[in-house]
């Protein structure tokens, strides 16, 4: 009896340790290589954001494809093609799925690892991230949602430029991809008409590496890597050949360095401010006889980016910013207020197995990719179905990250604008179930966020539309459950965020891509 | 002869105070040398308490004006049933409750795991007062509650279904005895409630892999019928994971090692056969992606005959 005991629950533990498992796959891991439903082969004539047209930066014309020269980077391929390690072949399948996605994934990535508050001083102030010395602590940058929505925004919309620029000189040049000319070399990845020169896929590998200098200094040789990776993989396809790679990364640095010399004058690098900035905020809210905003963090620490507003906009000008702005909150001292507050205490207090799981699910908060991060991969998800060609998913995610750096600047001109407490500073016996984001409440960054994510992306995949509505909802409302944010500054958030959403929609329909 | 005691007592549950990594309680003899005798079943309630002020952020020992203190309360309940004289099934299922002192993040509370326990002994020898005797210990946990493993280090545990695998000997002379066990911990992945997350990489998943993790105790002290007096040294490590950078926030698949020092007394009342009561108590003695707990508790069991024949009081007052 004892013997069969024993050997019941020895069998029944190695039936439950055969069911554990520590296999754990990313979404995208399979996702499928990138066959696009059509070449837009006409996208060079689309409008570009900052490029005055696809000829600013010119493409030499390529040396044709009966030549010597030619014909020699032909052996190349098939050099390579003669004995692919596994690990060439994953990298082939890697960037197969999409430049535009993998790219955008390493910007996530980046962004998690960089999304950290600095540590204090020992005398109680705190250190703030030099670009001059990144790998110094505090490591620069510190990618909070702001920053994050701007570094998206300027990566997204220059990679979207340099393609319509590299599509121009696709159509105009009509080089074939290297297996159209030679039969002897294979295409490891779906073949197209598109012509191959420039190389989309080095575009993308130059935009990116390029602006990586200011965004994320510390990370050059890491993003270098990956670009050399992604333009060898595309050689070893059979995909591109050397030239084409060469004429692409070029044309990508190029048009990269024109989207660096607007971020080094959009204001965003003033945006932390000064002890004179942050004093007068608070003595301007006292003045207006409202309760101002105070740090909660101990020691207390300077609010995130306040002058982020003043940032220069994609979608609209500054003065737009300022109009877009919505009215005032309720008054720190009013009804309203005290009843917003309320509502706070209870949700906190009365905490649901659902609304905790909404919480944590939009919580982005340190060390995630933030909420623009968060809708970037949503929209990936959805773009990964819908076969965009690389420079219509560019253009997408452009107007989208357009969309949500413009939606952080005029979120964060109304929250300095207003400078209100959030509900735990209102009530200290609110206690919240996420993080306390370290700026003012009015209105919700996550809402303002969501409101012109959901609007943009409605537009681009409008089967979608009622689900990013909800999910913007959602997101919205994921601030009151986990105590930080009341009522009003979700509601006017969204709303705020949508008008921010439909600049981008008007964008859209102008550009010349639908 | 000592082996057949209706002994009771608890291992200060060691691994909860772990808390940055609340771990399933350890059970009652799950981890010492005593079995139930056959047909008897223990049971009782455990209460601790556990709280840290220090942390360890990787391998920088910190302190979090935004935290303070953060404290944790136990209240298990815990029951071991003697199938046998040699084979043992334990469980133990605990509430717990955690808070910070500072800060403005809300504690989090709730029912944790529950831990089902397989305790076998093989092998008994005694010649003249000595005994010796070797065990096969093997242990489930699951949590039981929808708890959210995400908010570290308020959250009052890790969610992963683990499996224990531990070999244990104990040796007694007269009254004194050690006890020495290795443990193997299989734990499964967590699910959270995002899609993504950062580790030393991000991943498009809301499962993360758990790296396994062993642990080592060793207990020496005085035990007879009527009482246990005893020291506690147990190590536990995560075997893999990865460290908490620079004022981050803990994760559920950090690293965390710890080493604990801990003692632990428990007491047959003579008043009322078959109640005991237990007291303990325990201080990190070093750790990674942990806090450095101390922890005070106490608890009482007591002990139901369920052999068919009744035992006389006279039976009884001879234990």
């Amino acid at each position: 009896m004892k013997k069969i005991t024993a050997y019941i629950s020895l069998c029944l533990m190695a039936i439950v340790l055969y069911s554990c498992s520590k296999a754990v796959s990313n979404a995208t891991d399979d996702a499928p290589m990138l066959a696009p439903a059509k070449t837009d082969i006409d996208a060079g004539a689309w409008k570009p954001i900052l490029l005055t047209g696809p000829t600013e930066f010119p493409v030499a014309a390529p040396a044709a494809v009966n030549s010597t020269g030619y014909i020699a980077e032909l052996n190349e391929i098939k050099g390579y093609q003669q004995h692919i390690t596994p690990e060439q072949q994953a990298a082939i399948r890697y960037w197969g799925a999409g430049g535009v996605l993998r790219w955008n994934e390493i910007m996530r990535e980046l962004v998690s690892k960089y999304n950290l508050p600095p540590y204090q001083n020992a005398d109680g102030t705190y250190p703030f991230p030099s670009a001059a010395n990144p790998f110094a602590y505090p490591l620069f940058p510190f990618a909070n949602p702001p920053y994050s929505a701007r570094a998206y925004a300027y990566i997204s919309a220059a990679q979207y430029d340099a393609l319509v620029a590299a599509w121009y000189y696709k159509k105009q040049y009509n080089r074939p991809a290297p297996s159209k000319t030679d039969a002897a070399i294979k295409s490891l990845l779906p073949a197209s008409d598109l012509p191959s020169y420039p190389s989309e896929d080095a575009v993308l590998a130059g935009v990116t590496a390029e602006m990586m200098k200011l965004l994320f200094p510390g990370e050059i040789a890491y993003i270098q890597q990956k670009a050399e990776e992604q333009m060898l993989a595309k050689i070893r396809a059979g995909m591109a050949t050397r030239s084409d790679v060469e004429a692409g990364e070029a044309l990508g640095r190029l048009v990269a360095q024109k989207f660096t010399a607007r971020a080094r004058a959009d204001r965003a690098g003033a945006a932390a401010g000064t002890q004179t900035d942050w004093t007068a905020f608070e003595t301007q809210t006292v003045a207006r006889g409202e309760i101002p905003w105070i740090s909660q963090e101990t020691p207390k620490r300077p609010p995130m980016l306040p002058l982020f507003g003043k940032v220069r906009p994609f979608l609209f000008d500054e003065a737009t910013t300022v109009a877009l702005r919505p009215g005032p909150p309720p008054s720190t001292g009013s009804e309203q207020m005290k009843k917003e507050t309320a509502e706070i205490y209870d949700l906190v207090n009365h905490p649901t197995a659902e609304r905790t799981r909404i919480t944590h699910f939009w919580a982005d908060g340190v060390a995630t990719p933030t909420p623009p991060g968060h809708w970037g991969a949503i929209a990936d998800a959805d773009f990964i179905g819908q076969r965009f060609s690389e420079v219509r998913w560019a253009r997408n995610m452009a107007l989208l990250n357009m969309a949500m750096m413009d939606a952080a600047i005029v979120c964060w001109d109304t929250k300095f604008a207003y400078f209100n407490p959030r509900p735990s500073q209102m009530n200290p016996a609110i206690k919240t179930l996420t993080g306390l984001p370290n700026f003012p409440s009015y209105i919700s960054g996550h809402s303002t966020f969501s409101g012109a994510a959901a609007t943009i992306l409605g537009y681009i995949v409008p089967g979608r539309a009622n689900a990013y509505t909800a999910m913007a909802q959602e997101a919205s409302v994921s601030r009151m459950y986990g105590g930080i944010h009341y009522r009003s500054d979700c509601e006017v958030g969204l709303v705020t965020g949508k008008k921010v959403g439909e600049y981008a929609v008007t964008r859209a329909k102008t550009d010349g891509a639908d | 002869m000592k082996r057949k005691q209706k002994s009771y007592r608890l291992v200060a549950g060691l691994f909860l105070y772990l808390l940055l990594a609340v771990q399933s309680v350890s059970a009652q003899t799950d981890i010492d040398g005593i079995m139930m005798a056959k047909n008897n079943f223990c049971s009782g309630l455990m209460y601790s308490h556990s709280s840290w002020s220090n942390y360890w952020e990787g391998t920088l020992k910190r302190n979090n004006a935004n935290l303070g203190t953060v404290s944790s309360s136990m209240l298990a309940w815990m029951g071991n049933y003697g199938v046998s004289d040699k084979l043992n099934v334990l469980f133990g299922l605990p509430y717990i409750s955690n808070k910070a002192s500072a800060g403005t993040l809300h504690g989090m509370k709730g029912l944790q795991d529950l831990s089902l326990w397989v305790k076998w002994m093989p092998l008994e020898k005694e010649w003249g007062s000595q005994t010796f005797s070797l065990y096969a210990i093997g242990g489930v946990s699951l949590p039981v509650s929808d708890y959210t493993p995400d908010l570290l280090p308020m959250s009052i545990g890790l969610r992963s279904k683990t499996i224990s695998l531990r070999a244990m000997a104990d040796y007694q002379l007269g009254s004194w005895f050690a006890t020495a066990s290795a443990t193997y911990v299989i734990r499964d992945k967590v699910t959270l409630d995002r899609e993504l997350y950062y580790t030393t990489q991000l991943h498009s998943s809301n499962e993360v892999a758990m790296p396994d993790a062993s642990s080592i105790n060793v207990r020496a002290g005085y035990r007879t019928g009527r009482m246990i007096a005893e020291a506690i040294w147990s190590n536990w490590r995560t075997l893999g994971g990865f460290d908490m950078t620079r004022n981050n926030m803990p994760f559920v698949s950090n690293r965390m090692n710890a080493s604990m020092l801990g003692l632990n007394i428990k007491y047959n009342l003579k008043a009322v056969s078959g109640l005991s009561l237990i007291a303990n108590g325990g201080v990190t003695l070093s750790g990674r992606n942990m806090g450095q707990a101390s922890s005070i508790g106490g608890g009482v069991f007591y002990i139901i005959d369920f052999s068919p024949k009744k035992k006389t009081k006279a039976d009884q007052a001879k234990k």
